[in-house]
């Protein structure tokens, strides 16, 4: 079994006097897909915002507990949030590339803002990352292009080659795949699957069969609660809870 | 709650193995029927059930293959529709076991009676109590009942040894009475096919049920308790 890459203990997240997690306690294996899913407002996308502290940006926003990121918690007072989300890359659901920068500048940014300069080191960086997020052969011949230029399938593939830029350990993904036909679909799916073995992916899905389909742990949120996390085969044939039940079969609402 | 299409597909499926499984008493009696009342109408009815439960087959099998395809169902609804495929398919062999029975009844009834039938009888009573608590288990997802039938099989496999060894006995005494005593080992033979079948379905709706596949493990044991969640 490989280790825990994320802990996660006692978690509670607030907008304002709205608390949005409940107490949530969550091992992550290093090298695994976590999927989390859950109906609208439950709080699988806070729970994935607080892994990075992206949460905290919201005005009003708070979060409680610890989030121990290889053993070291980032909530604690001395952590700096920039560079725990280095290391907790995140994908959105709808592609955000910067529009004024050509793709080869979007894949390099993060390494830019980190003052990498050396245009040998960024260009190795820019085809490993795009390499790894399956788009330097469609890529390879117009990267000083706008990277709002690539098709929708293709500016998330350049957002998850973004991200892998600064070679995060984890990266999180917010429904990545929502606003994409199901082709690319399939290929962001193929992609998450081949990353695994180099770092651990976290997703936030409505689609069940998605989940289903490519990860190994899954997790069921369900009003700010975590309602049950398991493996993901046995929780979409045999789920332990009625709440689980009810939800993947649409008996819900 | 909210109205899902999986449900109508559901229902729709239900009905079917309801018809279905009233074909398949219907054949099971008359194939019974036929060698206790030495009838050829029993044989030629059973031979017309069997290519209905034949028709059935195939509709069933292809409205499952529509609602994995369409839905995408899963927990419970994707136990359900696997464990309908599944007993379709004991069905539809279990229609062929009683067509096998009038097939050995045909041979059987060249030839005067054989005397002592009571074991076959029993076998044949409780066979055919099988096949009915195996279908209302799996219709009211009723576990106890599954696992009643599942128990009844080794009766089942006891009278079936009884028979062979007596009709052998019996065969060995007189041997000119060797064509209608192989023929009386293969009906009790098919029967317990059937109650084999049964039984399948009984594990089918404990996995439905339950979540568990009892196949081929100590809880298949009497007197193992199975959660119903």
């Amino acid at each position: 079994m490989p280790d825990d890459i994320l802990s996660v203990e006692g978690l509670c997240a607030w907008f304002g006097e709205h608390q949005a997690l409940k107490s949530i306690d969550l091992n992550v294996a290093s090298h695994s897909v976590t999927a989390l899913i859950g109906p609208s407002g439950c709080g699988k996308s806070t729970f994935v915002r607080c892994l990075n502290r992206l949460h905290e940006e919201v005005p009003g926003a708070s979060a409680s507990g610890k989030v121990l990121l290889q053993g070291k918690n980032i909530y604690d007072a001395n952590v700096d949030p920039v560079l725990i989300r280095r290391k907790v890359g995140m994908v959105f659901q709808k592609p955000n590339p910067f529009p004024a920068l050509s793709v080869f500048d979007n894949v390099v940014a993060g390494l830019k803002l980190a003052g990498i300069r050396r245009k040998s080191v960024l260009k190795e960086v820019a085809e490993k990352s795009l390499r790894q997020a399956a788009l330097w052969e469609e890529v390879k011949d117009k990267l000083d292009k706008a990277g709002t230029s690539l098709s929708g399938g293709q500016q998330q593939r350049l957002c998850i080659a973004r991200a892998l830029a600064v070679e995060p350990p984890i990266l999180l993904m917010d429904e990545p795949t929502s606003a994409l036909d199901p082709i690319s679909t399939a290929k962001i799916e193929e992609l998450v699957v081949q990353l695994k073995k180099d770092i651990t992916i976290i997703m936030v899905t409505h689609n069940m069969q998605q989940a289903a389909r490519i990860s190994d742990r899954t997790a069921f949120f369900l009003l700010g609660e975590l309602i049950e996390f398991g493996d993901t085969s046995s929780l979409f044939t045999v789920p332990k809870e009625k709440k689980t039940e009810q939800y993947i079969t649409g008996k819900f609402g | 709650m909210i109205q899902r299409s999986i449900d109508i597909g559901i229902s729709e499926l239900k009905a079917k193995i309801i018809g279905m499984a009233g074909y398949l008493e219907e054949a099971v009696k008359d194939s019974t029927l036929a060698w206790r009342n030495r009838s050829r109408e029993m044989i030629d009815r059973v031979n017309q059930i069997e290519e209905r439960v034949n028709r059935e087959h195939v509709e069933v099998d292809a409205a499952c293959l529509k609602l994995l395809a369409t839905q995408q169902p899963l927990a419970t609804d994707l136990r359900f529709i696997l464990s309908v495929v599944k007993i379709n398919t004991d069905i539809e062999r279990m229609a062929d076991q009683a067509v096998n029975i009038a097939r050995n009844t045909e041979y059987y009834l060249k030839h005067p009676a054989f005397s002592d039938l009571n074991d076959l009888v029993s076998m044949s009573d409780r066979v055919r109590l099988s096949v009915r608590q195996a279908i209302d288990s799996f219709l009211n997802e009723d576990v106890q009942l599954a696992r009643a039938v599942m128990e009844a099989d080794d009766k089942v496999d006891e009278l079936k040894d009884k028979v062979f060894h007596d009709v052998l006995a019996h065969m060995k005494k007189t041997p000119e009475d060797i064509e209608q005593g192989l023929n009386v080992i293969l009906i009790a033979r098919n029967l317990e096919r059937i109650g084999d079948h049964a039984t399948n379905i009984a594990e089918d709706v404990i996995f439905t049920v339950s979540g568990k596949d009892i196949r081929h493990t100590q809880m298949r044991k009497k007197g193992t308790e199975i959660d119903e969640k």
